[in-house]
């Protein structure tokens, strides 16, 4: 039952159980991300965009669906998934590059202390991290931290990356130098992405394909594939191609909140 | 450094300045307020006995908080894990604590007769273990569920989340209780030490010196009593800075 997309979301219905009810989240929702594929999901606030990085991190079952990652059915979590979110959650008691090395010490590795060491140093560098190796989180600024998280997130060499809202919280300048951190990371660790979103233009900039959610229950309201020519900056994002995209899936999220007809 | 070690010392000393002139100028006699100029005679005169007694009070004060730091943290693991267990074992446990402890002595008196020693662990650590439970369970229930995703995604069990993650979050707020309950130990093990015949540690000193209305003696007693709780407080804040000095910012 193998296809060729590394993420395969098939036919995922979830409601969430509360006590006025069953509250659904997510209808009849089919999302597939190819190997190496990058695909970004916006949508109306509260639409289900989390419940979906926890079903693909196998944190949760849906209702009916299936979710499949490299051609297996997920049932539970698996380690060859890596998380990063809004938060970065990095452990306040340990350094930054003992923060990154905690996925490590979780999945079955034959690294040894050095080796992971080494591994955690070589990706810090990438991010621009070096020398704050022996720093604690709390000494540093929020978007060297979620650089930490980044690196936390790939280090154990994951094949899929999920991004829940990860550069959110984060001033417009630091959100820019993280996006093209995301491309070095890219580049240099390949992995497949998925990335929840609420910056149209971070979606078009990363992703190689934009998904628009309809509002909840969510489903798959539009599909936008993103081309640019050469490797990707930030001039990209003043062309007109990218105006227009932008204004293709502006429309698309006024569609889904309701406030215009389709 | 010397701030460190100088302004609390000075702050005791102006302190007992203020006692001495307080008497000094009320002109009250020995049984109605010792000064702190006739502590020293009393010290002096039951050294040997302040030693003795000291010991026996401060070793029974140190097992009893012990035994509320592991019951303590138990309870606090299963009320932290488990909605149910901590809407079943909070009402149990407010009432439980409400109970004053001077009520339970003579139950346990009574239950335990002539086992001095456990007795005065008992109180100790019954009147100890609530804050420890309760900011254990706290610590643990408001653990943001990101911190648990991040490792369950990986396929970490439980227990590995509770030792990597849960546990060190919860110390700052375990080593906050602890210094609650290791001035409440002490009073546990005292009220057992008074009430208690036979008893040993320093409220028997104390209740002694009440019997032969040896005035300074009590008083000497009570100065003996908060040294030693000043003593183990500073014990459990060297504690929270070799295992959760991290929670403590740098001053700006």
């Amino acid at each position: 039952m193998s296809s060729e997309a590394l993420i395969d979301i098939k036919g995922v219905t979830h409601a969430y159980k509360t006590k006025s009810g069953p509250l659904p989240v997510l209808d009849d929702l089919n999302v597939s991300v190819k190997e190496g594929g990058f695909v970004a999901v916006v949508g109306p606030s509260g639409c289900g965009k989390s419940t979906l990085t926890r079903l693909i991190a196998g944190l949760m079952k849906p209702n009916e669906g299936e979710v499949w990652l490299h051609g297996a059915r997920v049932t539970s979590p698996r380690s060859t998934v890596g998380m990063a979110f809004q938060n970065p959650v990095l452990l306040e008691w340990r350094s930054i590059l003992d923060n990154v090395i905690l996925p490590l010490e979780i999945v079955p590795t034959k690294l040894s202390r050095k080796e992971k060491e080494a591994r955690a140093e070589e990706l810090l560098a990438l991010v621009g991290l070096e020398g704050f190796e022996s720093k604690r989180p709390s000494e540093l600024s929020g978007g060297m931290r979620q650089r930490a998280s980044l690196c936390r997130a790939l280090v154990h060499k994951p094949d899929v990356l999920i991004l829940d809202e990860p550069f959110g919280a984060l001033d417009a300048f630091t959100r820019e130098d993280l996006w093209q951190t995301m491309h070095a990371l890219k580049a240099k660790e390949p992995f497949t992405g998925v990335l929840i979103t609420h910056d149209l233009r971070e979606s078009i900039f990363l992703a190689d394909e934009v998904v628009v959610l309809s509002g909840r229950p969510a489903t798959t309201q539009y599909r936008l594939p993103v081309a640019f020519e050469g490797a990707r900056t930030i001039d990209h994002l003043y062309t007109p191609e990218a105006a227009e995209m932008l204004n293709v899936l502006r429309h698309q999220i006024e569609i889904a909140q309701g406030r215009v007809a389709a | 450094m010397i701030r460190k070690i100088g302004v609390p010392l000075a702050a005791i000393v102006i302190f007992l300045i203020l006692w001495e002139l307080l008497v000094w100028a009320n002109g009250w006699p020995n049984y109605k307020m010792a000064s702190p100029s006739d502590l020293w005679p009393a010290f002096w005169q039951y050294r040997e006995l302040f030693l003795i007694q000291g010991w026996e009070t401060l070793w029974r004060t140190v097992v009893g908080l012990g035994l509320a730091v592991i019951v303590g943290i138990l309870l606090g693991m299963v009320m932290g894990f488990s909605r149910t267990m901590r809407e079943a074992l909070y009402p149990l446990l407010v009432g439980f604590n409400a109970i004053p402890k001077a009520t339970v002595v003579p139950i346990i008196a009574l239950m335990f007769v002539g086992q001095h020693d456990l007795n005065t662990i008992l109180i100790a650590f019954m009147i100890s273990f609530f804050p420890i439970a309760v900011s254990v369970s706290i610590g643990l229930s408001t653990l943001e569920p990101e911190y648990r995703d991040i490792l369950r995604s990986l396929g970490a069990s439980n227990l590995t989340i509770f030792w990597k993650i849960a546990l060190p979050k919860t110390l700052p707020e375990f080593f906050g209780a602890l210094k609650v309950s290791v001035t409440l130990a002490f009073i546990g093990t005292n009220l057992m030490e008074i009430v208690s015949p036979h008893g040993r540690g320093l409220g028997a000193l104390f209740d002694s010196g009440k019997t032969n209305a040896d005035f300074p003696l009590m008083f000497a007693v009570l100065l003996a009593l908060a040294a030693l709780g000043i003593a183990l407080y500073y014990v459990v804040v060297f504690l929270e800075r070799t295992f959760a000095g991290w929670a403590e910012r740098p001053e700006h």
